[in-house]
């Protein structure tokens, strides 16, 4: 892009463009002598006096806005705190506050922020448990592994993450659950909340679209629209709360296992709309050929329907795997340890208050980075089947 | 059984009534798995509460919904009618957060809109710095958890200064820790008349679009609305205010000691909410939008261009009508999703439904009732947007003859 407007810059532009009573310019030009930095600019900020003015106004501000920012977040800013005996000492966050950042405080806290109460010395665990996540994800991700294999590949990863995160096995140490915390929380809430809740919304999705079986259908509705009906903090308080009371007396499962339930359920609902539209988007002739074949349902369903349904529905599903990532922050209101409960409570302690613009920011941008990723990715993805479609 | 069916004979003799017992008649096996599918999850259920019962016995906890009628004895900071939490029940309470919950959804909803259309249509702007600054602030937004964005402003408003160096941008408006402080009208009599006469100017101006679409059908020319409608709207009730000596007072805010008195406060909690609920949403609104204008063919640009009509009168009367019919049943999840997340607001300490329902089940133990009484809250309000919108939506709908 850059080389083509420096090699149309060179050539001569016509004047057309600046002679009164035409309008458009670039209607009457050929494509060649459209391009070239001051056409461009000409067409797209200055094409006519508002505009113009609309782009000065908004150029100043954030001129400005960005100025002060670098001020702010890099010229007054405090990179590292000297460390005494009794612990880092704040003074030069505190001189520096309202004109510079304490980036010291994600230094001194980066640790706490991403694993959380994880014992130190055996952090590097939920290190290579994050590396992981993301693998598998990348894996998933490429064409050349979506076939029943990748199944396998999850199942795998999946154990293998909970060997690494328990321990207790193989020389590791036994680490329980309560002392788990940040971004492999996150993680792990959402891969293994639509891992496992993936199955049961393929089947909630085909019993609802079933026409035989009034009763079965008439629960999935009723399950699907219950939960998508109500908050997920409802079901979150239901799990910290209700699930105790559900469960024989005296058996009493860990807090981030019910958290996990309640994501789980709250998952399938959703999923199974994603993927009823997948089954709704499939030509009925699929239906009726597989029928005219003789296959029984089950066949019909997992080797004629399924296939080409779920490979329609990828790039919503990768959507709405971006929703829970987001969603399971909302742990943070049962005290359960992720990622964003890990940065408040790193900001809880006396000496780093009142610096939570710098953890709140560095905390957006790794949630910023995970979810932008998958976005763009569910977009090309999306780009690639509407070229195939209209092929 | 499909092999079966294809010799002719045995087509014809398909519509009997009788269910044979055999494992080859369809009908069997449906009824045989709908029994036994309703059997597990009715078992399932059974177990659940059979536990419950126990769990319930075991713990002393009574059920029902007796503890609505106690004393809350809850503090409540927001409240649109009086509360007092001596005199007031939870059943009071719990209306107090409800209505706090419709506050917030209810300004968020309106102002998201507006935003997230404004931004929509930036981002298809032919002003490359107003398209590509719309295109990063929804990208941005979209990609953060709206619970870290609610916690960032609530910590950005408390930041500010306390009442003693509130900002003052205009007069009668502060800005401290305490929340934003504004002025207010003082009440009058004047006012019920002047919302009286604006009502029947509303009256007139709607018979009055009537009376021109009449005319329009009849002769082809539209006689102009909108003289008519500011005239009765406006005009009107601005000559009752007039009539009836022109009350005006301003109950201005000041400073007494260490905090303000007088006008209306915002506080940093609805503050934040409503900020954070808007901004996240309206990105979300946005993309409708966006899509939703691009999913217009770009032949009806090009034919009312052709008619000479201005980009703007394309906007609002060719292409943002036929928009419409795409954007409104997305646009409805949204309404919905911002409801359902202004739950949240239990995160930053506004006291809506969840977090006075919290309050109670903590402090009574009541925890299915408290629960189930969430739920049916936010059911209700997502029925209520859903029945709404598809009424509007079967209202604009293409009518095909």
């Amino acid at each position: 892009m850059e080389q083509r407007m420096m090699v149309a810059a060179a050539e001569p532009v016509p004047a057309i463009a600046d002679t009164p009573g035409i309008v458009h310019p670039a209607r009457v030009l050929p494509a060649s002598a459209r391009v070239g930095p001051m056409a461009w600019a000409r067409t797209n900020l200055f094409n006519s006096w508002l505009s113009t003015a609309v782009t000065l106004a908004l150029l100043y501000f954030i001129v400005r806005w960005a100025l002060s920012f670098f001020d702010w977040a890099v010229l007054n800013a405090v990179w590292s705190v000297p460390n005494t005996a009794t612990g880092p000492d704040p003074t030069a966050c505190r001189d520096a506050k309202g004109v510079g950042a304490c980036w010291a405080v994600i230094g001194e806290k980066y640790r706490f922020i991403l694993f959380g109460r994880y014992p130190y010395e055996e952090q590097w665990r939920p290190a290579i448990v994050v590396v992981l996540f993301i693998g598998l994800y990348a894996v998933s991700a490429m064409r050349r592994f979506w076939r029943k294999e990748l199944v396998l590949i999850w199942v795998g990863t999946l154990t293998l993450i909970g060997v690494l995160m328990w321990g207790g096995v193989l020389g590791l140490e036994y680490v329980p659950q309560d002392s788990w915390g940040g971004l492999p929380i996150t993680l792990i809430l959402s891969t293994f909340g639509l891992a496992l809740a993936f199955p049961l919304a393929v089947l909630v999705a085909l019993g609802r679209r079933s026409q035989n079986l009034p009763a079965v259908k008439a629960i999935c509705v009723v399950y699907v629209e219950l939960i998508r009906g109500v908050p997920l903090i409802t079901l979150l308080f239901m799990a910290s709360v209700l699930f105790p009371l559900f469960m024989p007396v005296g058996l009493n499962p860990a807090k981030l296992l019910r958290a996990q339930v309640a994501v789980i359920l709250f998952a399938a609902a959703y999923l199974a709309e994603v993927v009823r539209g997948g089954l709704q988007a499939l030509p009925k002739g699929q239906y009726e050929a597989a029928d005219a074949l003789g296959l029984s349902y089950w066949k019909k369903t997992g080797l004629i329907i399924l296939p080409q349904a779920l490979r329609l529905v990828i790039p919503p599903l990768v959507n709405t795997f971006i929703g829970f990532f987001k969603d399971t922050s909302l742990v943070l209101i049962i005290g359960i340890f992720d990622l964003l409960t890990a940065g408040k409570v790193a900001l809880a302690e006396p000496i780093w208050q009142g610096y939570s613009s710098e953890v709140y920011l560095v905390l957006a941008a790794i949630y910023f980075a995970f979810c932008y990723t998958m976005a763009r990715y569910s977009r090309g993805l999306e780009q690639e089947y509407s070229r195939s479609v209209r092929r | 059984m499909s092999g079966a069916a294809a010799t002719p004979r045995l087509v014809r003799a398909a519509p009997r009534r009788t269910i044979s017992l055999s494992w080859s008649d369809p009908r069997l096996r449906n009824i045989v798995w709908q029994v036994l599918i309703l059997g597990i999850i009715g078992g399932i259920i059974w177990w659940l509460v059979d536990n419950t019962t126990r769990n319930l016995a075991a713990r002393r906890i009574a059920t029902g919904f007796a503890f609505l009628g106690r004393t809350a004895g809850i503090p409540i900071g927001e409240h649109l009618i009086p509360y007092d939490p001596a005199i007031n029940t939870y059943g009071g309470a719990l209306v107090i957060g409800i209505l706090n919950t419709l506050k917030v959804a209810v300004v968020g909803v309106v102002l998201a809109t507006i935003l997230g259309t404004v931004v929509g249509i930036a981002r298809l702007s032919g002003n490359w710095l107003i398209a590509k600054l719309s295109a990063v602030y929804v990208e941005v937004v979209r990609d953060i958890p709206l619970l870290l964005q609610l916690l960032f402003w609530y910590s950005l408003l408390q930041t500010l200064p306390g009442p003693r160096q509130a900002f003052n941008p205009v007069p009668g408006v502060f800005l401290s820790n305490r929340g934003i402080k504004v002025p207010t009208i003082n009440g009058d009599p004047a006012y019920g008349w002047m919302f009286g006469a604006f009502v029947l100017g509303l009256l007139g101006t709607l018979a009055w679009s009537r009376m021109a679409t009449r005319r329009q059908e009849a002769t082809g020319v539209r006689p102009r609305v909108w003289p008519v409608g500011l005239a009765l709207m406006l005009g009107l009730p601005l000559l009752v205010w007039a009539a009836l000596g022109a009350p005006f007072m301003l109950d201005m805010p000041a400073l007494r000691g260490f905090n303000f008195t007088g006008g209306a406060t915002v506080s940093p909690e609805y503050g934040a909410l409503t900020l954070g609920l808007v901004l996240y949403t309206a990105a979300f609104i946005a993309e409708i939008v966006r899509s939703g204008i691009q999913a217009v063919p770009s032949g009806q640009w090009e034919a009312a261009s052709a008619l000479g009509l201005y980009r703007g009168t394309i906007l609002r009367q060719i292409v943002l009508p036929q928009a419409l019919r795409v954007i409104i049943p997305p646009m409805t999840s949204q309404y919905l999703n911002l409801t359902k997340n202004s739950s949240l607001a239990v995160a930053i300490g506004y006291q809506d439904v969840v977090s006075i329902a919290n309050t109670t089940l903590n402090q009574t133990g009541q925890a299915i009732e408290g629960i189930a009484l969430i739920m049916l809250v936010y059911l209700t309000i997502s029925l209520s947007i859903s029945l709404f919108m598809n009424w509007y939506n079967a209202r604009i709908a293409l009518v095909e003859r």
